[in-house]
């Protein structure tokens, strides 16, 4: 059977990016496994996402809802629509085991989030836990750690 | 020139019986005012005694827009200071929370204070020989608050020395805050879990409305909590209900719903939605708990305790709490259009892990800058914030089931979706920043 090289990682972590900037959510969301969560940490090096307060700590239920609402008649925080960008840099494959088929990404970003006359710039770590399924990788868990994870934010509403 | 600086005709004449004049929430001079009167006349929400338990230990924020530091006394009392070095008006503590051990030393020339404030030391001392020192303002040290006062490990405090007393202000409104506290089997909680804040480009006073506003969940958050319900009925026959929906889904009740669980109004601002019912009050029981409620308080107390489900207490002016969900959520004033929302999650000393983990779900889900039920609301506030200034009109109503003969009573239960909480909130707002303003007379 085969395995994923270091290349298909980082190519798989920069087109993740790509679909959501390119706004295709279902198409994003179809990358997480059936168990798959997303989570933003609230606190530095935060570990744990249960008895801690985080920005998000989702499974696809519930980012399912998020990416539906995004469409809604009377999702008037949408009206007009938020617009995203990715400015990665190279990831990195910092651990693998083909074995159990399982691979952690670490790459730096900043991200920008603009809605009418406002963009607001982030800058974070996303952190990818994937697995090798049929062939195909898939998120397992995908970490965004902010630099200023703990700061007074505004809205924010699509994903890093 | 000013339009209502001392002026307490003027500033009384923005609310009327089922009005509230625009300028409440966009005008900076109205602020200004509210920091100087409102925020200093009542007694306003500092923080948890859980934040502080040991000597020493302070934690840093504002009241009104005033920075203070609570720290726990050599005594074990809890102390509310100013944050400012009396000599050069440096900060003190640090922001955030730690420990100063047994006295605050400024970091900019190593002035001292004890934890109650008081003038320890200076360097070089006999540089003040002779200079009068003593009678400067400077002598006194860190200056405490108007006057602190903790109810249940709740800190509040007065900024002005004299004022409306604590039981007075507050009155049978404690009962939500000793609701939450009871959920405890050992009586006691602690700030848990970290605090989620989410600025806001609106008026502080929006938010106060917004929480027995009982007539906009079906509508502004059918986008948040009507897509969770329709993604949720497509969910295979027999799945388990999530946590999640469990929490979304009560936001879609009907207006009757919201109707029947009635708003209680007590006096000077403070009252709640969530009479007999709420929609807090469906949620999967939590294995253990009921038993150690009972343990600890006897059956009949302990269902009596948990049978009380109120929804949002707003304590006027500027804090909500929720007692089945443990949360308090503190509106912060920074300006006439900005506010710092601090959403604060408690565990219950001595209960399941699970309570603590549905209540920061909760916290996560409805008042995080992610949240889409915030996004909801955001919305709704800023657009508000832009609109009021339209020439178009000058007053926001609020006359939905108001009743003339309402104007005196207190502790009234009437309909959830009577907005008289929010014409008491007005009253008490009209009550307190013209306590202590002259009136046109007078000057």
């Amino acid at each position: 059977m085969s395995t994923p090289t270091n290349q298909q990682l980082i190519d798989f972590v920069v087109a993740e990016a790509s679909l959501l900037d390119e706004l295709r959510f279902d198409d994003w969301l179809a990358l997480f496994t059936e168990d798959g969560r997303y989570w933003m940490p609230l606190a530095h090096g935060q570990t744990d996402p249960r008895l801690h307060a985080s920005l998000m700590f989702e499974d696809k239920l519930l980012l399912k809802v998020r990416i539906e609402r995004l469409h809604g008649a009377r999702t008037f925080s949408q009206q007009p629509t938020s617009r995203c960008h990715h400015l990665l840099q190279q990831p990195v494959v910092t651990a693998r085991d083909d074995a159990a088929g399982t691979y952690t990404c670490r790459t730096a970003f900043h991200y920008v989030e603009s809605r009418r006359d406002t963009q607001t710039l982030y800058a974070g770590w996303a952190t990818h836990t994937l697995v090798w399924q049929d062939g195909a990788l898939r998120i397992q868990l995908k970490r965004v750690d902010l630099v200023n994870c703990d700061a007074a934010f505004g809205n924010i509403q699509l994903f890093m | 020139m000013a339009k209502y600086h001392n002026r307490a005709q003027a500033v009384a004449a923005l609310v009327r019986d089922t009005e509230v004049h625009k300028d409440c929430y966009i005008d900076e001079e109205i602020f200004d005012l509210e920091m100087a009167h409102l925020f200093a006349n009542t007694w306003v929400y500092v923080g948890h005694a859980s934040q502080v338990p040991k000597v020493g230990d302070f934690y840093t924020t504002t009241v009104g827009t005033q920075p203070v530091v609570m720290v726990r006394h050599t005594d074990q009392s809890v102390r509310v200071l100013y944050n400012r070095c009396p000599h050069k008006g440096v900060q003190v503590a640090p922001e955030g929370c730690g420990n100063t051990g047994k006295f605050f030393r400024c970091p900019y020339h190593a002035w001292t204070f004890r934890t109650d404030g008081k003038l320890l030391s200076i360097p070089l001392k006999k540089g003040y020989d002779n200079t009068g020192l003593e009678n400067c303002e400077a002598s006194h040290g860190m200056v405490p608050v108007g006057a602190v006062q903790v109810h249940r490990d709740f800190v509040f405090c007065r900024l002005n020395p004299e004022g409306v007393g604590f039981d007075e202000f507050f009155g049978d409104s404690l009962s939500t805050l000793d609701n939450m506290v009871d959920r405890s089997p050992e009586g006691k909680l602690e700030v848990a879990g970290g605090v989620m804040r989410y600025m806001h480009h609106c008026n502080w006073k929006m938010l106060v409305d917004n929480q027995t506003d009982t007539c906009h969940p079906m509508v502004a958050h059918e986008s948040s909590a009507g897509t969770a319900v329709k993604v949720w009925n497509d969910a295979p026959p027999g799945t388990p209900k999530p946590m999640a929906v469990e929490l979304f889904a009560p936001f879609m009740s009907p207006y009757e719903f919201f109707e029947n669980m009635g708003i209680r109004v007590w006096d000077n601002g403070h009252g709640h939605t969530g009479v007999s019912d709420s929609i807090h009050a469906d949620y999967s029981a939590v294995p253990g708990y009921m038993e150690q409620m009972v343990a600890a308080y006897g059956e009949e107390r302990a269902k009596a305790i948990l049978g009380d489900v109120r929804h949002n207490t707003v304590y006027f002016p500027n804090i909500m709490v929720k007692g089945p969900i443990q949360t308090l959520r503190v509106f912060k004033p920074i300006a006439a259009d900005k506010t710092l929302v601090e959403s604060w999650t408690f565990r219950l000393v001595g209960a399941p892990d699970l309570l603590l983990e549905r209540t920061l779900m909760y916290n996560r889900l409805i008042n995080a800058p992610t949240s889409v039920v915030g996004h909801d609301d955001l919305e709704m506030y800023e657009r508000a914030q832009t609109a009021l200034h339209s020439r178009g009109s000058q007053w926001i109503n609020v006359a939905r089931l108001y009743d003339p003969a309402e104007v005196n009573q207190t502790n009234v239960v009437t309909n959830g979706t009577n907005e008289m909480q929010m014409r008491s909130q007005m009253r008490a707002w009209v009550k307190f920043m013209t306590a202590t303003m002259p009136t046109e007379a007078a000057q």
